[in-house]
């Protein structure tokens, strides 16, 4: 007995080539004049909202930021949490205490590339100093230049990440 | 040297350089469209960084493959891996000295030049680099030429994935080669003559021959597209299986070589099509471009150009419609389709004309064609309600039938054999 294949007997217009092959050219043409999707990326950014595709999401996790306070100073207390903390080891930090006993980092450093960008810092930072960013642009021209100290972190202007937040899980 | 034959010289020179020069940019152009239209239809914008709306994308791309490394596979033939590109890429090229693209010019001239003597020229000069009286018989031997480069590439490069490329490339070239030689058999019928000049005069005199010819164009058309190795019949490329198929091993310049013989060769296709089946460049219900003037030489031209270019346009519109075919799909098409059908339609035809001219006494080639028409309507229905339900070529339809016919076979065996044992 040979094999039983089981072929289902199936509408003409549903197995015609000469049909699909006309509706299949019909559709690639009027793809053609229909609106182009590309974003054109250097002169438009993906914070601007095209079509609701492009924006970045306010929990991005980027490169980090260190938030100053009134007097330009870091916020950060050199409490040792974040390189604690930190799962790929790529924050060093060295404390120092000045005359009033105000601890502060004397080097801050954290090693881009090295960085998983999981945003516990910012999580367990109990000063709200360190944080992530919305920024995804980090070109630069030697490898060195990915090790970001206190001045070039101090010194970003990308707005922060909003981490998730377990008891808003949609962000609502 | 007399006069006569410097002036001859002369003009084909300039028109030998016109024409390449524009055959080799336009090809360069036609890697743009294609990646524009590509983008187009699936709704992206193209390239269009380099230059106004891309348009300097191909010198960035050509100069690109000029800069990069010739690599050359280990173990590979060199004098063969050499020589495949160019194997390809000219022939691809003489093809395009053969069509005539515009309407003859009247020119005269007698001048001379120091040194270089009289040069004379008179009357009619037609607009072709090559005005060959063989036509179409030199385009389809040539162009049977370039599975040669193909070929050779394929077993050069010492890869399996080019070998097979290869192969499927040569199969399929040759395949398809007779049904597009049968195909062109009407043509020549309903012509008498092989030659382009001939053929569009013939085309001027009836109708273009798509309508008394329907039947061959679409299978001239088929043919085209595998001969040119585009989708739906790119096999010998198919990038999901072979890689890059018969050119996977190579790099830079010569890689480009089969590129451009890829769109030259889908220029002369399209070339073939416009002039065999649409006229050429003639300017439809108007007997005005065959004046000889300048203008009417342009005018012609544009003609044969936007006639052309629409094929071109196809080509692209196609590949990115249609998915590639199954190997087995491919064969069936050509061997058990293209082939019986065109073979049938040269009877058919052949014996058309001679009923029309014979026992009807049809004088006139207009009337003839218009019968012509009307029995390739009616053979255009049958032939694609027949493809449609696989009666052709079988798809699902067509196995569904050989399915029950097989089963209800084993049936009756089944039934006899029980017979026979209870009886």
């Amino acid at each position: 007995m040979a094999i039983g294949v089981k072929v289902l007997k199936r509408p003409e217009r549903q197995v015609s080539y000469v049909r699909a092959t006309l509706k299949g050219m019909a559709l690639t043409f009027k793809h053609m004049f229909e609106p182009k999707v590309t974003m054109q990326y250097p002169e438009e950014k993906g914070t601007r909202d095209v079509r609701g595709t492009w924006s970045l999401s306010p929990r991005w996790r980027g490169t980090h930021r260190m938030l100053t306070d009134e007097q330009g100073r870091s916020k950060c207390v050199a409490c040792g949490l974040c390189p604690q903390i930190c799962p790929s080891n790529c924050i060093k930090l060295v404390p120092g205490e000045d005359e009033q006993g105000n601890r502060y980092p004397l080097i801050y450093e954290i090693d881009e590339f090295r960085c998983i960008f999981c945003g516990y810092c910012q999580e367990v930072c109990p000063e709200e100093a360190i944080h992530v960013g919305q920024h995804y642009e980090n070109s630069e021209y030697s490898r060195d230049r990915f090790v970001y100290d206190l001045e070039r972190l101090q010194a970003q202007t990308h707005p922060v990440s909003a981490l998730w937040d377990p008891s808003d899980p949609r962000g609502e | 040297m007399t006069p006569e034959l410097k002036g001859f010289l002369l003009v084909t020179i300039v028109k030998l350089l016109v024409v390449f020069t524009v055959v080799l940019v336009g090809v360069a152009l036609l890697t743009l469209m294609e990646r524009k239209v590509s983008a187009w239809m699936q709704n992206r914008r193209g390239p269009n960084r380099v230059g106004w709306a891309g348009l300097l994308q191909p010198v960035a791309d050509g100069l690109k493959n000029i800069i990069k490394e010739e690599t050359k596979p280990a173990l590979s033939n060199r004098v063969l891996f050499l020589l495949a590109p160019a194997l390809a890429f000219i022939p691809a090229l003489m093809l395009s000295a053969a069509i005539p693209f515009a309407a003859p010019l009247e020119l005269n001239f007698d001048f001379t030049l120091p040194l270089l003597g009289r040069f004379v020229h008179e009357g009619r000069m037609p607009m072709v680099v090559a005005d060959l009286p063989i036509g179409f018989l030199f385009v389809i031997a040539i162009s049977s030429m370039g599975v040669y480069g193909i070929a050779l590439a394929g077993w050069s490069s010492n890869s399996k994935y080019s070998l097979l490329g290869g192969l499927r490339a040569t199969a399929q070239m040759i395949s398809y080669e007779v049904a597009m030689g049968m195909s062109l058999i009407p043509v020549l019928l309903l012509a008498g003559n092989v030659s382009f000049d001939a053929i569009i005069a013939e085309q001027q005199r009836s109708l273009w021959f798509v309508a008394p010819l329907f039947v061959s164009f679409f299978i001239f058309l088929v043919s085209g597209f595998a001969e040119t190795n585009r989708l739906p019949f790119d096999l010998p490329e198919a990038e999901s299986e072979l890689i890059a198929g018969y050119h996977s091993e190579y790099s830079a310049m010569k890689f480009s070589m089969f590129f451009i013989a890829e769109y030259a060769n889908m220029v002369t296709v399209s070339a073939m099509v416009a002039t065999l089946f649409l006229g050429g460049w003639d300017i439809p219900f108007t007997n005005w471009d065959e004046s000889g003037t300048v203008l009417a030489v342009l005018a012609s031209h544009l003609a044969f150009f936007a006639k052309t270019f629409f094929w071109i346009f196809f080509f692209m519109w196609i590949r990115w419609t249609l998915p590639r075919f199954r190997y087995d799909q491919l064969m069936a098409l050509g061997w058990k389709f293209l082939l019986p059908v065109a073979l049938a339609y040269i009877m058919l035809t052949a014996t058309a004309i001679w009923v029309l001219e014979g026992p009807m006494g049809v004088g006139d080639v207009r009337i003839r064609a218009l019968w012509l028409l009307g029995l390739n309507a009616v053979l255009a229905v049958l032939l694609f309600r027949g493809l449609d339900r696989g009666l052709i070529v079988s798809g699902s339809e067509g196995r569904r039938r050989q399915m029950k016919a097989r089963a209800a076979a084993d049936a009756t065996l089944v039934g006899r054999k029980s017979a026979a044992v209870t009886g």
